[in-house]
């Protein structure tokens, strides 16, 4: 079961605003799958390697030789607020709204 | 040659006539262009002009237009994964899949709708609206890659690519009545694909047959220096040509297809009927065991959306696509964008998966999921010492109505029963049309082990051979009835 703090200090790791009405569904949502996942907690696994990939590869490192990259200007060119060569933000120091 | 004629057309066959000399690639082009800027499903999201230059005659593809999931990177043509936050998006790379099936001569006809970051069973998800099934425009076509899929039923294009993480291009493939292969993992470079999870994602083909997709599928395995993930295919894709299964060993698992598998009725009856189809082309069908697949989707829906909430963590306002200004600093300017720029699905899953991944709750949801992996992947090698391939139907159901289980996430989830073992274990698996259940399409799955995608599209073909599935009516009233929406 996730509570309402839970939501919220879920939603400030992973970048999120939500509204009072997003936390009352998520904190409900999320708990009704998450009660559903449970049972894997009950499979015996304790000698059992975890996978995190799932085909063989070897050999996959490759000389380091440098390539041209992106230019500037090709880079930047979806960027919201381009600002001398770089991308613009609002500074992180900026007073709170 | 007529439009009409045209469009019936498998894009093998078209191909073989361009090379030939009796059809002409700009008018092939021109025709299918024609009916998806009619696109009655909203299966579309942008359009080609006109073909590239290259695609012609003497290259392998002779010019068939390919329509192409809005997850591909291709360069400068719009490419947002469905997703108000890459608004304005036009990426300066084409993705090597879509690169090397240019090369090898299909032009880009155009995006393909999905759900949005190829999250969701229905195509509901899509910051562009939901496409509608071809066969009935109440309902569904399947996600995510539902626009290929349903482009592809309604002959608005003759063929496409999708992605598959956990059925997403077999499950729509079966809901529309259409073929689609989801490939070993690594087999097809992900360079380009707008990322959803990364050890699972996978680009395969989606066409009206076995033929194509072994055609299409050619041209898109192999190692690529950008992502090294991807391996050698370690033999040519091959045209499929067996008309048998003699000595063909498929295991049926009770745990996907069983009595509390949940699969419906009518749809069991055409995979039955498909079984005993094999059976008398020679293959022996008999009960196997996957005793851990029914926790497949538990560990997915953990795996997938840890992997999608660190991927998606890129979607800041700050390098592309969306920014919405405001009052603050640079976290709220984060916060204000992601929250205008996700749909709720996505915000769910990242959600999920930021959770699944944080202090005090790593262990008990990542970590057991990523062990629950493991044994998938040893149950299917268990299985495979017996037989050649496991047989399940690729949907529980068949294309449900617009609206009927968005209320519900666990209920959405539950349309990858089937799909997710195959997806976590990285082995090929295939969706082929069996048959129609109260006028809907059924798919039939095939999976078998890794880099096994010759011998399956060669058992695929011979199924299909005897099944003689009928598409044409879904290619002839694209939105139903008379054509409209």
């Amino acid at each position: 079961m996730l509570d309402r703090a839970q939501v919220l200090h879920v939603a400030r790791l992973a970048r999120l605003r939500l509204d009072d009405d997003e936390v009352e569904r998520m904190a409900a949502e999320l708990s009704a799958v998450l009660d559903h996942f449970e049972k894997i907690q009950q499979l015996r696994l304790d000698d059992v390697e975890p996978t995190s990939h799932v085909v063989e590869v070897s050999g996959a490192l490759r000389p380091d030789e440098p390539e041209p990259s992106l230019p500037v200007d090709v880079a930047l060119r979806s960027a919201p607020d381009p600002v001398q060569g770089g991308f613009g933000v609002p500074s992180p120091g900026a007073a709170p709204a | 040659m007529s439009a009409a004629a045209l469009i019936e057309l498998s894009a093998a066959a078209a191909a073989q006539r361009v090379r030939a000399g009796e059809l002409d690639p700009g008018e092939l082009f021109g025709a299918y262009r024609e009916r998806a800027a009619a696109d009655p499903l909203n299966a579309f999201l942008w359009l080609a002009d006109s073909p590239e230059p290259q695609a012609g005659a003497g290259a392998p593809l002779a010019g068939v237009p390919l329509a192409v999931k809005d997850l591909f990177c291709v360069r400068d043509v719009p490419s947002q994964s469905a997703s108000r936050i890459l608004e304005g998006y036009r990426p300066p790379y084409t993705a090597t899949v879509v690169a090397r099936l240019q090369e090898a001569g299909a032009p880009l006809l155009g995006k393909t709708n999905q759900d949005e970051f190829a999250m969701g069973s229905s195509n509901e998800n899509s910051a562009f609206g939901a496409v509608r099934n071809p066969w009935d425009p109440t309902r569904v076509p399947g996600g995510s890659s539902g626009g290929s899929a349903a482009a592809v039923a309604a002959g608005l294009a003759p063929w496409a690519i999708g992605t598959d993480t956990g059925g997403s291009i077999r499950q729509p493939a079966a809901l529309c009545g259409v073929v689609g292969l989801k490939p070993t993992y690594g087999a097809c470079s992900r360079y380009g694909m707008i990322a959803f999870a990364s050890s699972l994602d996978q680009a395969g083909p989606i066409t009206r047959d076995v033929t194509d997709a072994a055609l299409l599928l050619r041209h898109m395995v192999g190692r690529d220096a950008r992502d090294c993930t991807s391996v050698a295919f370690p033999e040519e894709i091959r045209l499929p040509a067996r008309d048998d299964l003699r000595g063909v060993r498929l295991g049926v698992p009770e745990e996907l297809v069983g009595a509390d598998s949940g699969v419906e009725a009518g749809v069991r009856e055409r995979f039955e009927q498909t079984l005993a189809l094999a059976r008398e082309l020679g293959a022996s069908v008999s009960p196997c065991r996957l005793p851990h697949a029914p926790h497949a989707l538990s560990a997915y829906y953990l795996i997938a959306p840890a992997e999608a909430s660190a991927n998606l963590a890129r979607f800041d306002g700050v390098r592309y696509g969306l920014r919405v200004d405001g009052e603050g600093d640079l976290l709220e300017m984060y916060c204000r964008t992601r929250a205008a720029g996700f749909g709720p699905e996505v915000k769910r899953r990242i959600m999920l998966g930021t959770h699944a991944l944080s202090s005090g709750y790593y262990d008990a949801y990542y970590a057991t999921a990523q062990k629950v992996r493991t044994k998938i992947s040893q149950d299917f090698r268990a299985a495979f010492a017996e037989f050649d391939f496991i047989a399940t139907p690729t949907s529980p159901w068949v294309a449900f109505e617009l609206g009927a289980k968005t209320a519900d996430p666990l209920a959405m989830y539950l349309n990858d029963f089937c799909t997710v073992p195959m997806s976590l274990a990285g082995i090929p698996a295939i969706s082929i049309p069996c048959g129609l259940s109260g006028g809907l399409p059924v798919g039939f799955q095939l999976a078998g082990p890794a880099f096994c995608e010759n011998r399956l599209l060669e058992a695929a073909f011979a199924l299909e051979r005897g099944i003689r599935f009928d598409g044409s009516a879904a290619r002839a009233a694209p939105g139903g009835g008379d054509g409209q929406r």
